[in-house]
């Protein structure tokens, strides 16, 4: 409970949207305990876009799962904080976190052809998070809903309003699904991987669009994706994870002009690498590995080219080497 | 000796219901007068958008799906005009990989059964010394002896893309068509592959079309780039010209997009068009012509571009 106390005195402070600290996040199944998320924790700050960035496999997904607990079954969350304003969500009833979700904190998912009602009208789909957090009557509901269409970009409100989802381009159902996230004034906006099923321009505008909304509405965003491009212009911190675990976090600036951590360096090099003539890519030799079927030690160090006798035997903790710039790595250990 | 692949005026066109219950159809043009060359031993990177028909291409030209008009001369043979037992023998020269290999293999038949099907069938190898080749494949493709026993879902995505990679190279094929063979693989996993991609070019001299949206990655393996919108052909060229001289448009936003310029606002997006060009409502440089007149390819052999700001 003095632990609480003291997070929350901190929070004041810095205007800490959300602070998730020591979350284990694990999945049992026949053949033994697969832990998805471990170990992780960050912050993210009022009015600022954290990028959690990770291959398949990683834990990203799972951990804002576990954040708005909707981990599915057979996985739960065995241990962790996760502190949002003031409050331990681990700590909440289902009823309490189900005027959480969606109402502060708001959620847009990577498919906006499966996350639409296909058989419900746009304008109703947005609507109905609004009715389900509010006490508001319908002719309040309605204007809101022209309002947040508005907000995301159509001119014309009135018909889209009418209009089903397969009568919208991929584009401008990402934007109805950003519409309802933000529908009800969130803090945190969770979005997971919002644009990967986009095409370039379009994800430029989406992006175009979320950033105004952070800037305009003071909103936090935790922004997953596998793509550290985007992050570099995007984000304001990023946390790299690999295996259920973070590797590095620091502020983007920090991270790509000096990444430290070997995957990260890595990951940066396989995509960055194309300056001038080189005749071959630089990649990271191996694979990602599986969660059920993890190395002993640093789980990255079988693809490590800087690995020592120690990698092989033990996991480095999480290290501070300077502000909000954290490295799991022992060549960073004295 | 002319060049490997000349495709000429090539078309598909694909009728679509305007809804369920309408009767009214829309003819969507997958593939508009699309021309160009290959030559021998070079890598052509076709980019386009999801719907640009980059992929209809390149299954057009494989003959997998039957175009309606226009011209593929594969060595110098007209394939619309081959018979099908003719277009068999002919495959063998040119082989396809998919975007996925997690349904481009078939998940009862292990690695080994993939693998030598292809040698039998075409009779490349005798009975005794398949295994041997199927061995030197697998080394080519960076695996090993090991993974001759195993089935698809034994292996990670990288390693099934291998396999596939492999799948393609029985055949001795002087042309690959590689259809997003990256998109579905993990970042890291990726640089890898497209490594393997130019070891086996330098080493087999073999052939490419490589169709990808994505540019960063079509810029390091391609000699030429061809840039597809809509079904046409809005830019083509050599990589230099086309990466660091790009005329169209739509190219130079695809550049932009890759090299920082993040949150440009787009003119208005989603009007269909049955004339004029195809990439008007998007453009940001557009006057009256445009919208009325469809433009056509000018420029030399090695930089052509769609657009009539470069037209007298």
């Amino acid at each position: 409970m003095h632990r609480v106390k003291i997070i929350k005195e901190f929070l004041k402070v810095k205007e800490i949207t959300i602070k998730i600290s020591g979350l284990h996040t694990e999945i049992s199944t026949d053949s033994g305990t697969i832990k998805a998320v471990d170990d992780v924790g960050f912050h993210i700050e009022k009015g600022k876009v954290l990028g959690l960035i990770g291959e398949s496999g990683s834990g990203k997904t799972m951990t804002a799962m576990s954040i708005l607990r909707l981990v599915p079954p057979p996985g739960r969350i065995t241990r962790g904080n996760i502190i949002f304003e003031g409050r331990d969500l681990l700590n909440l009833t289902k009823k309490e976190m189900e005027s959480i979700r969606g109402n502060r904190i708001g959620m847009i998912f990577q498919e906006p052809m499966t996350a639409l009602n296909p058989v419900i009208r746009i304008g109703e789909q947005i609507g109905e998070t609004i009715a389900f957090h509010n006490n508001l009557s319908r002719s309040d509901i309605k204007q809101r809903v022209f309002e947040l269409l508005r907000q995301v970009g159509f001119e014309d409100p009135e018909k889209r309003y009418i209009q089903y989802p397969h009568q919208l381009s991929g584009g401008q159902r990402q934007r109805v699904l950003i519409a309802i996230a933000i529908s009800c004034n969130p803090s945190l906006l969770i979005a997971d991987e919002p644009t990967t099923a986009l095409d370039v321009a379009t994800e430029s505008q989406i992006l175009y669009l979320l950033r105004q909304l952070i800037s305009g509405q003071g909103m936090s965003m935790l922004f997953i994706t596998h793509n550290l491009n985007i992050m570099r212009r995007f984000g304001d911190y990023v946390c790299i994870m690999y295996a259920g675990r973070i590797l590095e976090e620091g502020s983007v600036e920090d991270f790509f002009s000096e990444p430290l951590h070997p995957y990260s360096r890595g990951l940066l090099d396989s995509i960055f690498a194309f300056k001038g003539d080189e005749t071959r890519l630089k990649a990271i030799p191996g694979f990602v590995p599986k969660l059920s079927d993890l190395p002993e030690g640093c789980k990255f160090h079988p693809r490590c080219m800087y690995v020592m006798p120690i990698c092989k035997k033990n996991e480095p903790e999480a290290k501070k080497i300077g502000e909000d710039r954290w490295v799991r790595c022992y060549l960073y250990q004295n | 000796m002319g060049p490997l692949l000349s495709v000429s005026e090539l078309k598909k066109r694909y009728e679509v219901k305007r809804s369920l219950f309408s009767r009214d159809r829309e003819i969507i043009r997958a593939v508009d007068s699309v021309s160009f060359d290959l030559k021998h031993g070079s890598t052509m990177g076709i980019v386009g958008e999801s719907g640009s028909g980059k992929s209809t291409l390149a299954r057009c030209i494989l003959f997998l799906e039957k175009p309606d008009s226009g011209r593929v001369f594969f060595k110098d043979e007209d394939l619309m005009d081959v018979k099908k037992n003719e277009l068999r023998s002919l495959r063998r020269d040119m082989q396809i990989i998919f975007q996925d290999p997690y349904s481009s293999l078939n998940p009862r038949k292990k690695v080994y059964e993939t693998l030598s099907e292809p040698l039998l069938f075409h009779r490349i190898v005798g009975r005794d010394s398949v295994r041997e080749r199927v061995i030197e494949i697998l080394m080519d493709v960076g695996l090993n002896e090991d993974f001759i026993e195993k089935y698809p879902h034994e292996m990670s995505g990288g390693q099934r893309q291998r396999v596939a990679i492999g799948r393609a190279l029985t055949t001795n094929p002087s042309l690959i068509v590689a259809d997003e063979p990256v998109s579905s693989l993990d970042v890291s996993i990726q640089a890898q592959i497209v490594n393997l991609f130019l070891d086996i070019k330098e080493k087999t001299g073999i052939s490419m079309l490589f169709v990808s949206h994505d540019l960063n990655i079509v810029r390091f393996i391609s000699d030429d780039i061809m840039v597809m919108y809509k079904g046409m052909v809005v830019e083509t060229g050599s990589k230099q010209e086309v990466f660091y001289n790009p005329l169209h448009p739509y190219t130079q936003m695809l550049i932009d997009s890759i090299k920082g310029d993040f949150f440009k606002k787009e003119v208005d997006y989603n009007t269909d068009i049955s004339q004029g060009c195809p990439y008007f409502p998007r453009c940001s440089i557009r006057n009256d012509r445009c919208k009325k007149d469809t433009p056509v390819l000018i420029g030399d052999k090695d930089h052509k571009v769609l657009c009539f700001r470069y037209a007298n």
